[in-house]
């Protein structure tokens, strides 16, 4: 053990990344605080300007940080345990993003065996049934809702099927691309990784494809459609949301390829992209199971 | 022992007089504090950050005390009063005690651990910054024209959503932003924890305190990204139309009350687990013997942590749940006191033919012992569901959780900064003013939260602005001992710094039973510690399992 | 000096008097055989636990006392013990089975709602009470009755408090003695909790939801109890009062409130084709004011806002249509604090609250509505 070299673990020099990105945060949060108090009042403000340009804020702050880092990696200032540190970093942002969706979960369970159930009666809530939703019938997807709001359920087949497919196998040629990038196949790795990014952005196609659908006349499925529309749209946009971040954190990888990054012992930044990729997926099988089939 | 914890003292100090290799010069002024990568420097912005907070906390808590002092409506209007509470509620939980903790995490996990940082500095600086932001707005929302949050900390609906004021998208981004800043904060805790250990330093051989951190944080990236999922419920539901928690739409309030106390139970012993590293910590030293039972202690943290999740609806016992569960969450419930029981008897059996000495640390330590365990038999009370009936939302519950709180985390807090102070500032503190601090405060705390005992006993609703006459005598004496606790607050003030300031040279190990890596290095610690490892002899002696 | 010398004598009876300690500082015994138990468990957990304590702490204080250093005290070298740490983890486990057993119990009881002789649902809102006895027709509203200038000190000094300060309403609930009644618990806006100690209930009245309680309650007479769950600005100010009458009391009471039912539709038809004048609807349109409106539009007009809007100036007081005025008052408005008062007043009080608010603080527009005009808006709903 003492025997073993010891190799120094980079501490980075003052940086002004952070405040930067303090600052971008509180523009956000402050900007569409407003913005949404605004909308809610039908006032007019400043707070979508300071929302946008908090996300700005945020781009910057980000490409400037992550070229810092990137130019420390290359001129080999990292150690093995260094890389250690952000492979770890990175996998627990990726299982609190798992409890973030958990949250969602964790109410659209509830809603299905608990809440329109009791609201139709049942268990110890025969009463509430009988005394305040007389006509209720409870029933998912949740196409009346108590207060007479109809909608209608979007199937799973279709475009979320293909969804489906085109997430599942984008997952796969992920994972090709980094078999390649370990192979130290250049040629291939840019294949599967640009693939990859295509998969990804039909699949985001669709999904604004479906979401047009959803609240054309025809179907009448409304973010504020009562607890089905609510679960659907939150869930699905979230994911969606989650599709988006994962392409642009591909799309950056292709071009670090592009400019002849990371080796194949050295590639955390690729990695990082690629099992977020991977949890988006599993995310979706998860909501396609849950929203969408059952 | 101590000649070579000297040696190594002056080797890391001579390595600070001549520190290159990767670091730059500290820089001067505000933009040392903007921009530092530096676990101690940050570690002090988070000490005094949370400290503002607590003052600011305690100054609303006096508002509120001078309310109640006695009937009628004298101060403040009743929905100014539920801004008050509310806000004196989230400003003490994530203003004052976890962000005391966190500082508490920068400053010593490195040392502790032999390393050279946190393992990612520059996170960490961010995980700060963004705090007074995020409570920049939180306080801001007080000078809107809507006024502050009002629904209480635990902010059910659909009081906060269709039946909020103004404010609530304010409150709700502030609490996004600042969940990020506690999932960064965590993050790097845990990695630190699982990356940065010194060669030799196995899981079984780290301290206690780094133990809890350990589990706290865990228990953090786990519940936070749930608050923010139902802060988010929430503002869909006040702005965007959802009814998740109206039953019109088919959704339900209580549900809003199971995924904040899905996240909310979990938290309350983010606030504690800490608070029992440190007095694991202090306790020995000051008895001049081991921690009894270290192994016991970390099965018994990690049970409490892992009971934590599923505990949660004690909460909940008047809602309507159905019987299954509230005989559920009973039985889990009960089933806590278990580990935190062995906890206590294990700092017991540590003081156990000891050698006592009682500086000011272990003063607080054997209070919060003490006063720590009443609240957790009051805890326990509360968790028996038939009597819950008729405790809960009284001021017996808020006895109980101040006295956990207040008595429990707060004193742990004390009780570390007296021990550590010596390192962080390389003085001693002013003696007699600190058992000033100690006694004025004990005396006066309880003063304040016993008699909510009775007052809840009695049938005194908590969140109530004005009460019925036969609650005035206590609420009195109440207000009386908030009062003088607010007071005694500020010696400690004053003895940090004058600490900081001057005072007496402390050696690099002031406490003669202390054990621990961060006493091999110079009081004040040098700003960058343990560039190379410490020694694996260094490791075994701090080892707290003892062999 | 006699309240300081009250409280002395309360903190040292904690520790000499027990008798003291069950009226003033304990959970109150109740008038049921549920809050007996419940009473009785929480008796039994707290010895368990100050036994606890004073073990433990005792142990504590030992060394403190005996294991000091400056008594010359050599610190042992044992920091570790399986068998210990084994003892200590199964005794309170029995311990809290011990006590689990009987909370059980008590739990289930509290839980069976069957075979109940009366059915009462009680509907929260902000902030009053409302009992509907099912199979009886009988329906009603209770509020605070403590007046207003006894708990604002800020603006009336030297009033004194009544005995029952903020524990009084216009209209109790009233049940009948030794008979199971059923409550049927819920609300209308946000969340209140129905809280009664001597009974031992407690139950949160949750929107759009049903929860449901029940007693038996031994002894006839007036309990009080307050809104356990905050609801609001006014959550201090709504509290409980229970009537608990003998069956021949509780019969007459029945009997009383059909007559006064069926009195006030007749009068309800009357004021139809009746036309009151000024300053009748003035008066009668600031008592209603006061006790249903001033809550959160003050009595001043100037409500709170931006939560309460003002009725001063408002353009619904003073330029807007009368319809709309009266429309307003009578249906509310869904998802805030203005709530459908045209099941909550006679047609005769909203005409006269929309009189009072159309002339009152410089509104003088000196429009005056009548209980027909009311009847006309509410048709239309
Ligand atoms: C640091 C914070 C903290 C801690 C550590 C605890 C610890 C515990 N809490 Fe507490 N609690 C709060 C903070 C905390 N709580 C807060 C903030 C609230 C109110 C929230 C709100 O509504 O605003 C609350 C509310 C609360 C309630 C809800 C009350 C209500 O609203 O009706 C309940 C109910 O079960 C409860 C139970 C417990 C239990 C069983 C423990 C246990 O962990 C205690 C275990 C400890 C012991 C039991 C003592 C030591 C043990 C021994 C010496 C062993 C032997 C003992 C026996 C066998 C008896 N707490
Ligand atoms: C960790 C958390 C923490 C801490 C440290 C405290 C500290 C204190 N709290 Fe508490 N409190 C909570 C967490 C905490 N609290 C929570 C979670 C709630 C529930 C909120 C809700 O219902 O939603 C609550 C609710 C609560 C209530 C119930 C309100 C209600 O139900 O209406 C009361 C009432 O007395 C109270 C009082 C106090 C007092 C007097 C202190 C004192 O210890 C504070 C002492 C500190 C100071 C006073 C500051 C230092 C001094 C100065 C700034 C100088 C000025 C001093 C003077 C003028 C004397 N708190
Ligand atoms: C629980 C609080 C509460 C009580 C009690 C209350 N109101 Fe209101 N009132 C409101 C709120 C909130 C609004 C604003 C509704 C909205 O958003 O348009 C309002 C609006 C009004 C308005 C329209 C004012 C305007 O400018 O838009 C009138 C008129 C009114 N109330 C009359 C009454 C009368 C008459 C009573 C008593 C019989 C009463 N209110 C009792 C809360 C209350
Ligand atoms: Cu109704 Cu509190
Ligand atoms: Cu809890």
């Amino acid at each position: 053990m003492t025997n073993k070299e010891y190799e120094s673990y980079y501490v980075p020099s003052q940086s002004h990344w952070p405040i930067v990105g303090a600052i971008a945060l509180f523009m956000i949060a402050f900007g569409a605080a407003n913005y949404v108090t605004d909308l809610a009042n039908e006032t007019s403000g400043y707070g979508g300007y300071l929302l946008l340009a908090g996300i700005a804020l945020v781009v910057y702050m980000l490409v400037g940080w992550f070229s810092d880092v990137i130019s420390e990696s290359l001129t080999g200032k990292y150690s093995h345990q260094m890389d250690n540190s952000f492979r770890q970093g990175m996998s627990w942002f990726i299982f609190s993003e798992v409890m973030f969706f958990a949250a969602f979960f964790g109410a659209l369970l509830y809603l299905r065996v608990f809440s329109v159930p009791w609201l139709g009666g049942a268990g110890n809530n025969v009463s509430t049934g009988a005394v305040l939703w007389p006509d209720f019938v409870a029933q998912w997807p949740l196409l009346t809702t108590p207060d007479g709001t109809t909608t209608t359920a979007m199937g799973w087949y279709g475009l979320p099927l293909i969804n489906t497919v085109l997430l599942l196998t984008s997952s796969i040629t992920a994972h090709f691309a980094h078999s390649a990038l370990i192979k130290n196949n250049r040629r291939l790795l840019k294949i599967w990784l640009g693939l990859t990014i295509i998969l990804g952005l039909a699949f985001m196609f669709f999904q604004v494809q479906e979401y047009a659908h959803g609240y054309s006349e025809e179907m009448r499925l409304f973010l504020d459609s009562g607890v089905y529309g609510n679960t659907f749209y939150l869930l699905t946009g979230f994911h969606g949301m989650h599709v988006t971040l994962g392409c642009i954190m591909l799309i950056v990888m292709w071009f670090r390829v592009l400019k002849g990054h990371f080796t194949p012992e050295n590639h955390f930044a690729f990695q990082a992209a690629s099992w977020y990729w991977h949890f988006v997926d599993v995310v979706w099988v998860m909501l396609f199971v849950f929203v969408y089939i059952l | 022992m101590t000649t070579d914890t000297l040696d190594n003292a002056s080797t890391a100090d001579s390595h600070h007089d001549s520190f290159g290799d990767n670091h730059d010069h500290k820089m001067t002024g505000i933009k040392r504090w903007l921009y530092t990568t530096n676990h101690k420097d940050i570690g002090t912005l988070y000490l005094w950050f949370a400290f503002i907070m607590f003052l600011t906390g305690g100054a609303l808590a006096m508002v509120i005390r001078a309310e109640l002092f006695q009937p009628g409506l004298q101060l403040v209007e009743p929905d100014f009063f539920n801004q008050l509470t509310t806000v004196h509620g989230l400003v003490m939980v994530f203003g004052a005690i976890m962000p005391a903790f966190t500082g508490f995490a920068n400053w010593m996990l490195p040392m502790m651990l032999g390393a050279p940082d946190m393992a990612l500095p520059r996170m960490n600086n961010w995980s700060f910054w963004i705090l007074p932001f995020a409570f920049a707005i939180l306080l801001g929302s007080f000078f809107m024209e809507s006024g502050a949050p009002n629904f209480g900390w635990t902010f059910y609906a659909p009081l906060s959503t269709t039946y909020s004021n103004g404010s609530t998208a304010f409150f709700v981004f502030a609490v996004h932003i600042m969940g990020i800043s506690s999932i960064m904060g965590a993050i790097n805790i845990v990695v630190t924890i699982m990356n940065m250990r010194a060669p030799g330093m196995t899981y079984m051989k780290m301290p206690l305190f780094v133990w809890t951190f350990f589990i706290t944080a865990y228990l953090l990236i786990a519940v936070m990204p749930v608050l923010a999922g139902v802060v988010t419920m929430l503002l869909t539901d006040t702005y965007f139309g959802t009814s998740f928690f109206d039953a019109a739409g088919g959704g339900d309030p209580v549900m809003f009350q199971h995924i904040f106390w899905f996240f909310g139970h979990p938290e309350v012993y983010i606030m504690i687990l800490p608070a029992f590293g440190i007095v694991s910590t202090t306790i020995p030293a000051f008895s001049r013997k081991r921690l009894f039972g270290y192994s016991s202690m970390v099965y018994a943290t990690s049970s409490i942590a892992l009971l934590s999740f599923i505990v949660w609806a004690h909460h909940m016992f008047t809602t309507g749940m159905p019987l299954f569960g509230e005989l559920f969450f009973m039985y889990c419930t009960m089933l806590i006191a278990v580990p935190t029981g062995v906890k206590v008897f294990n700092w017991v059996a540590t003081m156990w033919r000891g050698s006592l000495t009682f500086e000011t640390p272990m003063l607080f330590s054997i209070a919060f012992v003490i006063l720590f365990t009443i609240g957790g038999f009051s805890g326990l009370m509360l968790a028996m569901t038939p009597v819950d009936f008729q405790y809960h939302d009284t001021y017996f519950v808020v006895a109980h959780f101040h006295y956990v709180l207040v008595t429990g985390s707060l004193f742990s807090i004390y009780a570390g900064a007296y021990f550590w102070l010596p390192k962080w500032t390389g003085h001693m503190y002013n003696d007699t003013l600190s058992k000033w601090h100690f006694w004025c405060s004990l005396i006066s705390v309880n003063l304040l939260f016993f008699p909510m005992h009775f007052l809840g006993l009695a049938g005194m609703p908590r969140r109530i602005p004005d009460y019925a006459l036969q609650f005035a005598d206590f609420n009195k004496w109440v207000s009386i001992g908030g009062f003088a606790f607010g007071l005694s607050q500020l010696i400690f003030l004053a003895v940090v710094i004058k600490c900081i300031r001057g005072g007496e040279k402390a050696p690099a190990k002031p406490w003669d039973g202390a054990i621990g890596l961060e006493w091999t290095v110079a009081s004040p610690a040098p700003y960058h510690t343990f560039s190379t490892p410490p020694s694996q002899q260094d490791i075994d002696n701090a080892d707290q399992h003892g062999h | 000096m006699g309240k300081h010398k009250l409280t002395w004598l309360v903190l040292v009876s904690l520790f000499a008097n027990s008798a003291w300690a069950e009226t003033q500082l304990n959970l109150t015994k109740g008038v049921t055989a549920v809050s007996r138990d419940v009473y009785d468990l929480h008796m039994l957990v707290l010895y368990i636990c100050t036994t606890i304590g004073v073990l433990v702490f005792g142990a504590m204080f030992w060394s403190i006392a005996f294991h000091r250093k400056s008594k010359g005290a050599k610190p042992a070298d044992f920091h570790e013990s399986t068998k210990v740490e084994v003892l200590w983890t199964a005794i309170p486990i029995v311990i809290l089975i011990a006590m689990a057993v009987p909370a059980t119990q008590t739990l289930i009881a509290m839980e069976d709602n069957e075979n109940s002789d009366v059915t009462i649902q009680i509907t929260g809102s902000q902030w009053k009470w409302h009992y509907k006895y099912f199979d009886q027709d009988i329906e009603y509203y209770s509020v605070l009755s403590t007046p207003r200038k006894q708990y604002q000190n800020q603006q009336e000094t030297n009033v004194v408090k009544g005995k029952n300060y903020l524990l009084e309403v216009d209209k109790p609930l009233v049940i009948p003695v030794n008979k199971k009644v059923r409550f049927l618990i819920t609300s209308d806006d946000v969340i209140h909790s129905w809280w009664v100690p001597a009974f031992a209930v407690k139950q949160d009245a949750n929107p759009g939801f049903i929860n449901e309680a029940w007693t038996r309650v031994e002894e006839p007479g007036v309990y009080r109890g307050q809104c356990a769950e905050l609801c609001g600005k006014d959550h201090g100010f709504m509290p409980i009062v229970v009537e608990v009458k003998s069956a021949e009391d509780y019969d007459t009471w029945l009997n009383e409130q059909q007559q006064r039912i069926a009195a006030a539709a007749s009068a309800e038809q009357a004021s139809l084709s009746a036309s009151m004048s000024k300053e009748e609807l003035m008066q009668l349109g600031e008592t209603t004011y006061t006790a249903h409106c001033s809550a959160c539009h003050q009595p001043t007009g100037l409500g709170l806002p931006p939560a309460f809007p003002a009725l001063k100036g408002s353009p619904v007081a003073t330029t807007g249509s009368i319809k709309d005025h009266l429309d307003i008052v009578f249906n509310g408005k869904a998802g805030t604090g203005m709530q459908a008062y045209g099941k909550q007043l006679s047609l005769k009080e909203i005409a006269a609250v929309v009189t009072y608010e159309r002339n009152a603080w410089g509104n003088d527009t000196g429009d005056l509505v009548q209980s027909a005009d009311v009847k006309a808006v509410s048709g239309e709903e």
